[in-house]
């Protein structure tokens, strides 16, 4: 009777609804299209890109300039994502679905340069080291809703936690005048935020993301207070040392790859560290195993003898943490002093990050990089005089969000557990 | 001999409920010991008890005779106690390995699974009890029999010497089942000791060597399967005399009152899950749909009754076309619904029990006068259901949900039933009742079939189908394989077919013709 029960119908193992696959599909050609009708027809045959290869200011891994014919190249970048469209209209691509879409948004954004620096030089490597930059904040908080969210609590004050741990990290960072002092007072800053948030939504089982977004409107106004009373009127307050570049002897003189990740911020290396680390140590140990476990049946953990309540603690208090590196890299990495809501909803896009990077670490990374890239070409825009007014490029990154976020309307692998308190029965 | 497990004076009370009163117990190595009782006569809040999830107020637990405190899941399984619990314990997005070891993990270098290790302790298991898993397999992927043996191994890999089954036959087929109790005998010869909560009497007096009966929290008798039949079990679990089979004469059915044809639903990612079905009820019928749960029953049923759009086909109620129907207009042709989930689809839980049974009447005279309701009416009503069909409740304004399982059916049945109809649609109507409860309920329905109604009735519970139906369809994968009379066709060949298998002699598609001709 075995074969007999083996044949009865049952879900596939990774569905996608018809409607997410149909939406990406068209937007895939969409974006062809796009890149046919504003970009290739308006470019004159013979054209030349020149794309600079070595950051400003970098002396070691310089690279010569990158000359390509501008037509060919965007045709080609029309044929990608056309094909890739069809192909998901046709067939779909299942578990890669994102990555296609994530492939066919990195065309677009590379034709657009191609287009807009066509018969002039951009500095191509100066805007993905800048991207790689600007990545980090959005991959971190990524991570810190991975660990928080795959024990099965939602973290939607990962903004909040990092608001507050720039500003603490600043002021801890000018007061003692250590940057790394600094970055130790803004992980106690995430620790104290999200204990508040854990005992509030796994002691309390108050709805978590209310319990999220209270700390969130807490941050705002707890830091706009500091900063006005004191940060603003004494500046010795707010001007933290920065963690200055440091190059990894050999690796660093890598042509272009040496610039953007070898001899760069040590925020940058935190975050590899930290997705080699989390991603081995959720699926490749037991901690992890547990973790998740807890994250979709509480119950099923629970009759084996673990612990529901301290695994989600230690994973909420671990998620703050990552959250709190993450704010510090906005003073003590990045721009030197704290401002007023200067994380500008990083925090928000991070958790974007963790769902179109399917709640793997790795998956985060990726799409941490895409947003980063968006924001980075948003910038160096102004300088190209683009004919698109910088506002609407600034749009860019949170248009692609809201893009991949209405293709989830089926949600991924979320775990299933999620958002859900834990009782006894 | 020490029994291995000897419960003395188990007491536990909730706020208001004794709910075990004492209970005395002993398992003997190697037994099968069945536990049998009604819903909510404490057999679970003893197990839960024996798993730690519960603390005893009073009693005393004796492992191998000697005194032991259980005071969490983890303190059972050290004890050598495991279950298998009603609703599997199971991570669907893990593998089965993943499954078994989560809380024994192999581990090499410190932390990191050893996924290897664990396996080959699975494949170990999985030989010397018979219980066949691919370790890599993802659990989600497994129908619920390979599911159920996780759990079983699960208890094994921990070492369990005593293992209780929660009702876990509440979600197989039948032939799973036999396949079940093959298992747990042979989990028996091998030593193990097995405690096998029920309330099913045929699956007790086949499987258990010893039984003992609870009532309201306290044990009323003990006997073996020899010295017991379905009456006498029957009588001990409900305290009275029940009457099993349900008097029901042969009638002659009429009129073809609802007609289906070619109907076809699909599921959200455009899956067919009714696979062009046809099928007739007439008055004075009771047509049985058969078949394990999850092969399109409930959304035949969802799609007859208007709650779910179908993509092709046609429904016809007393001669009218329904096929895009709402439920309201469905309803107020004369048809009832009983809904499959009670709880979720067929009551308003926090509303009283007098408006949960005004729900499908309440916007017309005399509940309500214009917008206004007419709440002496309305009370009025409850209380004539209320004494006319036995509903046990403090008052008519007493909320829904502080009724007894039982009683909320009875609610239900009341308000379908007490109105005019002519059809009635009726899924899983005794699902998780008492033998009391459904005794009564079957009576009901067969009253209405006399009445002249016609009865669609869908139950995963063969016993049920066969006792109620005239005629009987078995729904296999979204289809309906066959159509039989259900006075000359078997249990076994029914369960044969809600496997999905045509049984040799006896039914093959030109014969199905001839049954349902002989109307």
């Amino acid at each position: 009777m075995t074969s007999n029960s083996q044949v009865i119908k049952r879900k596939k193992i990774f569905e996608i609804p018809p409607a997410r696959k149909l939406f990406m599909g068209i937007v895939e050609v969409l974006i062809a299209l796009v890149i046919l009708l504003v970009f290739v027809l308006n470019t004159e045959p013979q054209t030349l890109t020149t794309f600079v290869m070595t950051p400003g200011g970098i002396d070691i891994g310089k690279m010569a300039d990158w000359v390509i014919p501008t037509l060919p190249t965007l045709i080609t970048l029309t044929i990608i994502p056309a094909l890739i469209g069809v192909y998901q209209l046709i067939r779909g691509f299942g578990r890669a679905t994102n990555a296609m879409v994530g492939l066919s948004g990195l065309c677009l954004i590379f034709g657009f340069i191609t287009w807009q620096a066509g018969g002039s030089s951009v500095n191509l490597a100066g805007m993905l080291t800048s991207a790689v930059l600007l990545a980090v904040p959005i991959t971190l908080g990524a991570f810190s809703g991975v660990l928080s969210e795959r024990a099965g609590v939602v973290n939607i004050a990962i903004e909040g936690m990092m608001l507050m741990g720039a500003m603490i990290g600043a002021l801890v960072g000018s007061i003692t005048k250590n940057a790394w002092i600094g970055l130790v007072g803004a992980l106690l800053s995430g620790l104290l935020l999200s204990s508040i948030h854990a005992v509030l939504s796994i002691k309390y089982k108050i709805n978590q993301v209310i319990s999220g977004t209270v700390i969130n409107i807490f941050s705002a106004g707890m830091t706009a207070f500091i900063s006005q009373k004191y940060l603003q009127t004494n500046q010795v307050l707010n001007t933290p040392p920065l963690f200055t570049r440091i190059p990894i002897p050999g690796l660093a003189n890598i042509p272009l790859l040496g610039p953007m990740f070898f001899n760069t911020n040590v925020f940058v290396y935190i975050m590899f560290i930290l997705l080699i680390v989390i991603q081995v140590a959720l699926f490749s140990t037991r901690w992890g195993l547990r973790l998740r476990s807890v994250g979709e049946h509480p119950q099923a953990a629970d009759t084996l003898g673990i612990n529901v309540i301290k695994t989600r603690y230690m994973a909420v208090l671990l998620s703050g943490l990552v959250a709190g590196v993450g704010g510090a890299f906005f003073t003590l990495g990045s721009v030197g002093r704290f401002n007023e809501g200067m994380t500008a909803g990083k925090g928000f896009i991070g958790l974007a990050a963790m769902i179109f990077g399917n709640w793997r670490p790795l998956g985060a990374i990726g799409a941490g990089f895409l947003f980063g890239f968006a924001d980075a070409i948003g910038s160096k825009l102004l300088l190209l005089g683009s004919v698109i007014p910088p506002q609407i490029m600034a749009m860019a990154p949170y248009l692609i969000t809201m893009i991949v976020l209405a293709g989830f309307i089926g949600k991924g692998d979320s775990p299933a557990a999620s958002g859900e308190p834990y009782e006894k029965e | 001999m020490t029994p291995i497990l000897q419960l003395s004076g188990i007491t536990k009370r909730f706020p208001g409920v004794l709910a075990n009163d004492h209970i005395d117990l002993y398992l003997n190595q190697g037994e099968i010991l069945g536990l049998l009782g009604e819903n909510g006569a404490g057999k679970s809040t003893l197990m839960n008890i024996l798993y730690g999830l519960y603390q005893p107020d009073e009693g005393e637990i004796f492992v191998n005779g000697e005194s032991v405190v259980i005071n969490s899941p983890t303190d059972a399984i050290q004890a050598g106690i495991g279950m298998v619990h009603q609703h599997f314990m199971l991570i669907p997005v893990f593998t089965v390995a993943e499954n078994v070891m989560l809380g024994q993990e192999s581990i090499k270098f410190g932390d990191f699974l050893d996924r290897t290790d664990a396996s080959k302790k699975i494949f170990e298991i999985s030989e010397q009890f018979n219980l066949p898993v691919h370790p890599n397999d993802l659990v989600r992927d497994l129908p619920v029999g390979i599911q159920q043996k996780v759990e079983i191994i699960k208890l094994l890999y921990r070492e369990a010497e005593i293992l209780i089954f929660d009702e876990p036959t509440a979600v197989l087929t039948p032939q799973e089942a036999d396949e079940l109790f093959a298992i747990m005998r042979s989990l028996a010869l091998q030593g193990k000791s097995i405690i096998f909560i029920t309330h099913k009497l045929r699956e007790v007096l086949e499987v258990a060597d010893r039984i003992m009966v609870i009532r309201l929290g306290a044990v009323v008798g003990e006997t073996t399967p020899d010295g017991a039949s379905k009456n006498s079990l029957a009588a001990m679990m409900v305290g009275r005399e029940v009457n099993l089979v349900v008097d029901k004469e042969v009638k002659i059915p009429g009129e073809v009152v609802l007609s289906v044809q070619d109907l076809v639903v699909t599921d959200k990612f455009q899956n067919i899950v009714v696979d062009h079905v046809s099928l007739d009820v007439r008055s004075g019928e009771i047509v049985g749909i058969a078949g394990v749960q999850g092969n399109g029953q409930t959304e035949l049923v969802e799609a007859v009754t208007g709650l779910r759009k179908n993509s092709g086909g046609l429904i016809n109620l007393l001669g009218e076309n329904i096929t895009h129907a709402t439920p309201r207009q469905i309803t107020e042709l004369g048809s009832a619904h009983v809904p499959e989930d009670r709880l979720a689809d067929g009551l308003v839980l926090p509303f009283p029990t007098a408006e949960n049974l005004v729900l499908c009447t309440y916007y017309k005279e005399p509940f309500s006068k214009g917008v206004v309701l007419q709440y002496q009416t309305i009370l009025e009503h409850a209380e004539r259901l209320v004494h006319d069909f036995d509903i046990r409740t403090p008052s008519a304004l007493t909320p829904v949900s502080n009724l007894s399982g039982g009683n909320q059916q009875k609610v239900i049945i009341a308000r379908e039933l007490s109105r005019p109809i002519q059809f009635l649609i009726a899924s899983q109507p005794t699902r998780g009742l008492d033998v009391g409860s459904i005794e009564y309920i079957h009576n009901r329905i067969v009253n209405k079939r006399d009445e002249g109604c016609a009865v669609l009735l869908v139950s995963p519970e063969l016993d049920e189908i066969m006792e109620l139906s005239d005629r009987i369809a078995v729904m296999y994968r979204g289809k309906i394989l066959a159509v039989v009379d259900s006075r000359h066709v078997t249990k076994e060949q029914i369960g044969l077919m809600m496997a999905g298998e045509m049984p040799e002699e006896g039914f093959s598609a030109k014969e199905k013709h001839v049954v349902e001709r002989t109307f």
